[in-house]
């Protein structure tokens, strides 16, 4: 009898196990191995040890992809937390078509990034864009956005008389154009995380506090923070690997892919032309090992993060 | 009064928020209706003059659409209903069954899913292509025909469902899959819903997969079809916007019908956090 449930457990398993093992266990196994191969699409292979990752290390175009998606992470994150925080708390009032906005601002998450990318290129497109008319209507000029190579703080530092360049520079208004995409088409996702977060909080809290005289700021600061912080913290570690993961829009919006001037090249468009376009596979896998890590180190946090929440609770 | 004034303004910043995030669906609309002159001037009309009905039949003739849409049917319809069954064969075991190494292999489950897609993309390729599947439906549809969130989805819901229902019924001599059939699924439409809906949402939109897997045109699907259409037609943007009106009009019409779904999914495992 035990045996049969044994044998009944792992025959519901099975094609789920199958499928894990040959298409994702395999190849993560798979991709440490061929890192430390020279791996064309033709050709013997080579057992070439660390030279991929020695390559790597001194790849001024890895480092750049990697400044580009550092910049890219840290804008794109905490701008949409942020707005999204601001909006959740919005909508957690008693006001009459909570479902319609919160129905509006979920709509892009379901929409996709190719369209996405197509319309804002549009958009955002320098001579003929609808936000440069926008921003012309206010008296602000033009901006050149896909075309524009200088970093953000290079532009604002400069009439400081401060010049920066390189990592320093800050993401370029090419760079930054993919960012204002991102925060737009994620906010929908983080507002709905965060409102289900505040609906947490029982409503005789709010009212206490305001029979006890608390100001906006003070419920803000002393009830909702303290129940929303671990959503944040959620929201900061899984929007990060995302926003780590971009791609498409690199590839549907910016020309050349990645440029101007390499500076809209994030890490995974950077491993794509190097497997896809340049068919260096081996040394791919050496930039995917470095994807790995990074996000690997990712989830240690959010897990760790959750742990203490646990003991918390 | 002040109570009033105070919900006037909130409505105003939200509302202004809300046009923030549909002014791109907007715009996406308008120009798709516009002649290729109209939408390029400078600055730009809002509405366009005569509605151009005909931008979407030329974009739709221009490559070939009707057979990106019928690809990615295939290829959604495949892997919804792959994931439904292995995930539900899958979940009962993690969440009814005992055999040795569960937990482990559950853990392992799980760890898979914590990797990203760029760190296996490289040898998957070079899996696929010894297979002699790149190209093909089963290269679009095999890799992603398990869902390891749906199977921890449909766990947490089928640990839920009380033990006396599953005692009743091996009195009554069913086996685990009847059981499985008879009782578990009927009692979790909601999770077996939200989990197609997510299936669907995710494969209609996939694109990196799609666009390292497949390579001939006939296999393209609605997504790297429109990205194709895109570096063909870079500047023509009233075809460009028809053809993103048109690929992405099928899922928002969806959308707008299962939200509730969708929201509520969120609301529960918010609580459960």
């Amino acid at each position: 009898m035990r045996k049969k449930n044994n044998r009944i457990g792992y025959l519901f398993l099975l094609p789920a196990l199958l499928v894990i093992a040959v298409f994702r266990l395999y190849p993560i196994l798979q991709a440490i191995r061929m890192s430390f191969y020279k791996w064309g699409l033709a050709g013997p292979l080579k057992f070439i040890w660390f030279k991929n990752f020695a390559r790597l290390f001194i790849d001024p175009e890895f480092y750049q992809s990697l400044g580009n998606t550092f910049w890219y992470v840290a804008f794109v994150v905490p701008l949409t937390i942020l707005i999204s925080v601001f909006f959740a708390n919005l909508l957690n009032q008693k006001i009459s078509g909570r479902g319609i906005y919160r129905t509006l601002y979920y709509l892009p998450v379901v929409t996709s990034i190719v369209a996405i990318s197509v319309v804002w290129k549009w958009i955002l497109n320098p001579d003929r864009g609808i936000l440069n008319a926008m921003l012309n209507l206010v008296g602000i000029a033009s901006v050149k956005w896909f075309n524009d190579a200088r970093g953000i703080f290079e532009i604002f530092l400069a009439p400081l008389g401060i010049h920066v360049s390189g990592f320093m520079a800050g993401p370029s208004i090419a760079l930054f154009s993919l960012i204002l995409m991102a925060v737009w088409h994620n906010i929908g996702y983080c507002i709905i995380i965060a409102l289900a977060g505040l609906q947490n909080v029982p409503r005789q809290y709010y009212e206490a506090a305001r029979i006890d005289g608390a100001n906006g700021w003070h419920i803000f600061r002393h009830i909702t923070m303290p129940v929303i912080s671990p959503i944040i913290f959620y929201l900061l570690v899984t929007q990060s690997i995302i926003a780590f993961n971009t791609f498409t829009p690199v590839y549907v919006m910016t020309q050349p892919p990645g440029g101007p001037l390499n500076t809209t090249n994030l890490v995974v468009f950077y491993l794509y032309e190097q497997s896809f376009k340049l068919w260096n596979l081996g040394y791919a896998n050496a930039i995917a090992f470095v994807i790995f890590i990074i996000i690997f180190l990712l989830t240690q946090f959010q897990k760790r993060f959750i742990e203490q929440r646990v003991y918390y609770e | 009064m002040n109570r009033s004034r105070k919900k006037i303004s909130l409505h105003i910043l939200l509302i202004t928020g809300a046009c923030w995030m549909l002014l791109p669906f907007f715009w996406m609309i308008s120009t798709a209706f516009k002649t290729q002159l109209e939408a390029l001037k400078f600055p730009p009309a809002l509405l366009p003059n005569h509605l151009m009905f005909v931008n979407f039949i030329e974009a739709f003739k221009q490559v070939d659409f009707s057979r990106y849409f019928i690809n990615t049917i295939i290829m959604t319809s495949g892997t919804t209903i792959l994931v439904f069954m292995t995930s539900t064969l899958a979940a009962y075991a993690f969440a009814r069954l005992k055999f040795p190494g569960r937990e482990t292999l559950f853990a392992l489950f799980l760890a898979m899913m914590m990797i990203p897609m760029p760190v296996y993309l490289v040898p998957s390729y070079v899996i696929l292509s010894r297979f002699g599947w790149i190209d093909t439906f089963l290269a679009l549809i095999i890799p992603w025909s398990v869902n390891i969130f749906s199977i921890f989805l449909l766990r947490q819901h089928f640990r839920t469902i009380p033990q006396e229902l599953f005692d009743a019924a091996r009195v009554d001599g069913l086996n685990h899959f009847q059981i499985l059939k008879t009782i578990v699924i009927p009692l979790s439409k909601a999770v077996l819903i939200t989990v197609g809906i997510f299936q669907i949402v995710a494969n209609w939109n996939s694109f990196l997969w799609p666009l390292i897997v497949t390579h001939s045109d006939s296999m393209r699907t609605i997504q790297t079809g429109l990205a194709y259409f895109a570096q063909a037609e870079s500047t023509n943007y009233p075809l460009l916007c028809a053809a993103s009106t048109f690929t992405t009009t099928p899922l928002i019409i969806l959308y707008f019908f299962v939200q509730k779904q969708i929201m509520e999914t969120f609301a529960r495992s918010g609580l459960k956090e």
